[in-house]
């Protein structure tokens, strides 16, 4: 066994490893260092992070990874079975499933990173001026939150999108506003928890404003928690505009939306079992993905497992 | 410099109203180190804690520095620039995911002062804390370096008073002395008026000059170090409370009386 102590490490990893570092950026990187050693000591969670990396790599060169176009229809070869030509088969219309699954990846990250950057921020101020206010502010923000909880969340944004009319910016949008209340009532209980901390009422002392103590001081607190909430809940935001896409009421057609795709294999599901079952994989690899992701993500995150 | 007439600090309403202080009245001039000693729940930290804002539903005069204070938490600028405080628990008072400079920094940026850099380099010097601390996290540290720290963060505005809300009880002893013999240097040094609050006589006496005892919200008397240290305190409580300090022993504890 070789001793570890002994052995000054150089470079980079003792850069990283500095126990005075010189600059905030080499002490953010550090702590970023070992958070990334406790994260990566856990499998499954790299497994979803590679996922989610695929997902994104896939996205951004669906271009050069589409062997054929993801929405003109080619009679001559409908409802092909998987082969050499068409790694998926073709559907219906004659288009390659594996393009369009392709394709259909730039959809699912529009919808998550979209209804993550709307519903996350809203549900942050809202849970903590909420959490730090206390009073009739914190009573009339929850009890906002309660109703928009008190829908089913698929049910309410039915509602919005037939309101607001088919489509996937609609879709997202209604998403957006059916998710948030769990965030604030998140964000609210962590505020709770730390607006009679010292450091607050230091802060206060030195004359801070109200803005200031939650920006700087309670958000910072809040986001570990609600990144992982937002991580878990993608699975069930992909899941949702895929149901939105199935009933019709999400991306119309012809755009690649995997929800859409099912729906419209559905009719061929005993003879093309193609058509369907391909894009619901892609939907439950994705799933699975953020799934595994958030739960490494709340090892390494949660403020209360350790410092 | 301040000057406390018929404080009295109540919290809740209603029937769960808890009087916590009653009556306190006291005048602290400018460069005395002035004690607060009692039980746990004696209402002594509340009295710093109304004094400072963070406890609001207080009434009585209080003035600091010729300032007349109201019971609101937001107070003007200069009373922060005049009154800082140290709390107890330096597990708790530090901010868990800032480094020592930001935590430094950030009362500089709040009051618009300048050269930020050489001032956090100072109050570290001050704290007796080196450069290679300046950029650690909370958690890097040890229970005395954090309580450095925080020392460092409320001397940052140069404050003419500190408020000590017992500094030292959440240290071991060895470090205690550490923490004590630096704040008695940095008063020498900056010239501060101390308000010290702890349930331990024997460092109130090491510090302050003048000690009101308190018990159930009431300020029962008031002694000065020398009488304490002669060991001829007035009151029966307070005798106690010396004997207290000096350590657990049987016979003696067998002969307290309960004053609750």
């Amino acid at each position: 066994m070789t001793d570890l102590s002994t052995r000054s490490p150089t470079g980079l990893k003792a850069w990283l490893t500095n126990e005075n570092p010189e600059s905030h950026l080499q002490a953010s990187c550090g702590r970023a260092y070992y958070a990334w050693l406790d994260f990566a000591a856990n499998r499954l969670a790299l497994l979803g992070l590679i996922i989610v990396g695929l997902l994104v790599l896939v996205a951004a060169l669906a271009p050069l990874l589409a062997t054929a176009s993801p929405i003109a229809p080619d009679l001559q070869s409908r409802l092909l079975p998987p082969s050499a030509d068409y790694w998926f088969g073709t559907d219906e219309l004659g288009r390659d499933i594996y393009s369009r699954i392709v394709y259909g990846t730039r959809l699912t990250l529009y919808v998550v990173v979209l209804v993550a950057i709307i519903a996350a921020p809203v549900g942050l101020l809202v849970g903590t001026s909420a959490g730090y206010f206390g009073g009739w502010i914190d009573k009339v923000l929850m009890r906002i939150t309660d109703i928009f909880l008190a829908f089913p969340r698929l049910i309410l944004a039915l509602a919005f999108v037939s309101a607001l009319g088919p489509g996937i910016e609609n879709a997202i949008f209604a998403i957006a506003i059916t998710s948030w209340p769990p965030y604030a009532r998140i964000a609210r209980a962590e505020t709770l928890t730390i607006r009679r901390a010292d450091y607050i009422a230091a802060i206060r002392l030195q004359g801070a404003s109200a803005g200031r103590v939650i920006w700087g001081h309670v958000v910072p607190l809040c986001t570990s928690s609600i990144i992982v909430r937002v991580t878990l809940d993608m699975a069930g935001i992909i899941l949702t505009a895929a149901g939105l896409g199935f009933l019709g009421l999400g991306a119309q057609p012809p755009l690649p939306e995997w929800g859409a795709m099912i729906s419209s294999g559905r009719k061929f599901l005993l003879d093309q079992w193609w058509l369907a079952s391909i894009p619901g994989i892609a939907i439950f690899v994705v799933s699975l993905g953020f799934n595994l992701l958030g739960d490494g993500l709340r090892d390494v995150l949660d403020p209360k497992s350790g410092d | 410099m301040i000057d406390i007439q018929d404080l009295n600090v109540t919290f809740s309403t209603g029937a769960d109203l808890v009087h916590a202080v009653k009556n306190v009245s006291c005048r602290i001039t400018a460069g005395e180190s002035f004690g607060l000693v009692g039980e746990s729940g004696s209402g002594k930290s509340t009295v710093l804690r109304a004094l400072c804002g963070l406890a609001t539903d207080w009434s009585g005069r209080v003035s600091i520095d010729g300032e007349a204070l109201e019971p609101t938490a937001r107070r003007s600028d200069s009373f922060y620039k005049t009154v800082q405080m140290v709390f107890q628990d330096p597990y708790g008072s530090l901010h868990p995911r800032h480094t020592v400079n930001r935590i430094l920094s950030e009362p500089i940026a709040i009051q618009g002062l300048d050269k930020p850099g050489p001032r956090v380099e100072e109050a570290l010097e001050q704290v007796g804390l080196g450069h290679g601390f300046r950029f650690r996290f909370p958690h890097q540290l040890s229970g005395g370096q954090r309580q450095r720290v925080a020392i460092a963060r409320a001397l940052i505005l140069k404050p003419k008073i500190l408020l000590l809300d017992e500094p030292t009880s959440a240290l071991d002893v060895s470090v205690q002395a550490e923490v004590l013999n630096l704040l008695m240097r940095l008063r020498e040094e900056l010239s501060l008026t101390f308000v010290l609050v702890s349930h331990d006589l024997a460092v109130v006496s090491h510090i302050c000059d003048r000690i009101a005892v308190m018990r159930n919200g009431e300020v029962v008397e008031e002694v000065t170090a020398d009488e304490l240290a002669r060991g001829e305190p007035g009151q029966r409580y307070t005798r106690q409370l010396l004997v207290a300090s000096r350590g657990y022993d049987r016979e003696a504890i067998d002969q307290f009386e309960d004053f609750g």
